[in-house]
């Protein structure tokens, strides 16, 4: 019997995923168990064994929610509201999303452009280079709260602030990403350039940019993530009222597990989608530079 | 933007357009000993190497790629250069294009410095590979210099076309590098490098990695190109054969340091075909690369 080859092509991934929720489903009996037993013993009442493994899969506050209860938060919390309603993940994420999307356009333009400068100059380079390493140095869960509180002193407040953190750690991955390839040209095709007499600017648009695309779409990748995570910390510390951070810290106040998760569920379709069309830009740029099919 | 003096416009192709039928003979006819002759170059230098040396600092110590080279090439010659590995053929053409800059001495091309020569679009260089853009069409490719010029884009397109048609690659125009022989790519990468019409075209063993077929209709090729356009024509190769038969003189070189050790003049007429290679003139010219060449290889050891 031959198997289908959508089955082939899926098996690994659904294998996967089956294991890991399976895992899931003993790891949130075995972490809720104490909870919902102590709850029992102090109610006093009776209770048998299938009760109590019942307890564990629809506690309202379970150490670790089991995964059917964070995929029903998530989907009423996608669908069983307004998508303007305070409750609404779709509201949190437009809001997390468009800090993230504006903070990575700024960084990965930051980093083009310093990629741009260090390639130019060996001067820059070597002054630059060393203050865009150690920037990344410095933890942005301690930064973070620094940056929204000088920059809401000087009256920049909500989607701005959250764009800055995201594009100080998505610029990084851009710059040294673009600095390898606006220097990866054969040599052989920056002689020709020579010979041609072409000036530097023809050099950067005709050979330099073509050669640094796919370094482009990988940083890219790297940036787009971290931009959500930029702006998802830009969240914390400020108790911002929405985005996917504040679903996040409100969570953890009150002691809302099953919030917190599918927050964090919304943070990873976010992410998942983000890559995708990165993906697919990628994919329709190679075609049009003539890439093997 | 303005094109730099020395850059020859669309006139410039007049040259191919009307074919030259009168083979140039010189003085010389097959039936005299051709090496006997000694070439008087009718038409102005066209690339004068005055006393080139170049010296390479690298980990191991100094290499002395050229000592003291010395080379008068009159406009329309096709000199082909042939030695042994590392002799500083490649070195030599790169310090004639302005690749490299030599330790000491001076080029001159066309009454130019080789800088000034380069910045005014004076050569047309085909490296060992075809070093084609793989993003670009085969079209594209050929545009390349033309776009960077500053051509117009019909002018661009009719150039594109009219080269392609050369070089036998109709039809192409729409594929990518990738798509293409190796054979085919080199002869794209020739294309280019003719398409701005340059003066003098610099060929750093271009058919090294073609079978010997492709590689004798390329020949064929390059010199009906060469007998049409009058270009003077610096051609690296490692193969004997070829560079007598496309050569009016082969400068034969030899390593350690890089120097010329013979020079030997080839007139046969301008429309000689593969066949003159059984002739015992094209076999004494043979010998005698040989026999040079043989020289340069016993310092190895
Ligand atoms: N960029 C460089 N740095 C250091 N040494 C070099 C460099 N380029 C060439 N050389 C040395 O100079 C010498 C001449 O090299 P060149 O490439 O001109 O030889 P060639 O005659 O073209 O050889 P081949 O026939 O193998 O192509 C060699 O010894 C080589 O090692
Ligand atoms: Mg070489």
């Amino acid at each position: 019997m031959r198997t289908h080859p959508l089955v082939t092509r899926n098996a690994p991934v659904v294998t996967i995923v089956a294991v890991l929720i399976v895992v899931w489903y003993v790891g949130a009996v075995l972490m809720n168990l104490s909870l919902v037993r102590g709850g029992f013993e102090r109610e006093e009442s009776p209770y048998t064994t299938m009760e109590l493994l019942e307890g564990t899969m629809s506690a309202e506050r379970p150490l670790l929610p089991a995964p059917h209860q964070v995929v029903g938060a998530f989907i009423d919390g996608v669908f069983g509201y307004a998508p303007t309603a305070p409750r609404s993940l779709v509201y949190h994420s437009v809001v997390t999303l468009s800090a993230t999307l504006l903070g990575f356009a700024l960084g990965a333009l930051l980093g083009i452009v310093l990629a741009l400068a260090i390639v130019h100059s060996r001067v820059l380079e070597r002054s630059l280079m060393p203050w865009i390493i150690c920037s990344q140095m410095v933890p942005i869960l301690a930064l973070a709260p620094i940056f929204i509180v000088v920059l809401g002193a000087i009256g920049l407040q909500g989607l701005l602030p959250k764009s800055i953190i995201s594009a100080y750690l998505s610029f990084f991955p851009v710059t040294i990403g673009m600095v390898k390839g606006f220097t990866s040209p054969d040599p052989m095709q920056m002689d020709l350039m020579r010979t041609w007499s072409a000036t530097s600017r023809q050099v950067l648009s005709k050979l330099r940019w073509p050669w640094a695309v796919p370094y482009l779409f990988a940083s890219l990748k790297v940036a787009i993530t971290i931009s959500l995570i930029g702006a998802i910390v830009a969240e914390l510390p400020t108790g911002a009222e929405a985005g996917i951070g504040a679903r996040l810290l409100a969570g953890s106040y009150y002691g809302q597990t099953i919030q917190i998760w599918s927050a964090l569920v919304a943070a990873a379709v976010l992410a998942s989608g983000l890559i995708a069309i990165v993906s697919y830009a990628e994919r329709k740029v190679a075609q049009r530079m003539g890439a093997r099919a | 933007m303005p094109r730099p003096a020395g850059l020859i416009g669309p006139e410039g192709l007049a040259g191919l357009r009307d074919p030259l039928v009168e083979p140039v003979r010189m003085n010389s006819t097959a039936d005299v000993e051709p090496h006997i002759y000694q070439s008087t170059v009718t038409r102005p230098v066209a690339v004068d190497v005055s006393k080139v040396s170049l010296t390479f600092d690298t980990a191991d110590g100094k290499v002395e790629a050229l000592s003291n080279v010395d080379l008068q090439i009159g406009g329309g010659e096709f000199v082909s250069f042939i030695g042994p590995s590392g002799c500083g053929k490649t070195t030599l053409l790169r310090v004639i294009a302005d690749l490299q800059q030599p330790s000491s001495g001076t080029v001159t091309v066309n009454g130019m410095s080789a800088e000034q020569a380069r910045l005014g679009r004076n050569y047309g260089y085909v490296f060992q590979a075809p070093a084609l853009f793989p993003w670009r069409s085969i079209e594209a490719n050929l545009k390349l210099p033309l776009e960077l010029m500053g051509f117009s884009p019909t002018e661009q397109k009719q150039r594109a076309a009219r080269y392609l048609e050369l070089v036998n690659l109709i039809g192409f125009e729409r594929k990518f590098p990738w798509q293409l022989s190796g054979g085919m790519q080199q002869r794209v990468s020739i294309a280019r490098a003719l398409s701005f019409d340059p003066e003098l075209l610099l060929m750093d063993e271009p058919f090294g990695a073609l079978d010997e077929i492709v590689r004798d209709h390329l020949n064929e090729q390059l010199l009906q190109l060469w007998a049409k356009t009058r270009k003077t024509v610096l051609f690296v190769t490692h193969s004997i054969p070829e560079a007598v038969f496309l050569s009016t003189r082969i400068v034969v070189m030899s390593p350690r340091p890089g120097r010329i050790t013979d020079v030997i003049d080839c007139n046969f007429p301008r429309d000689r075909t593969l066949e003159i290679r059984e002739t015992p003139e094209f076999m004494a010219i043979a010998q005698r690369v040989r026999t040079g060449l043989r020289a340069g290889h016993s310092y190895d050891e």
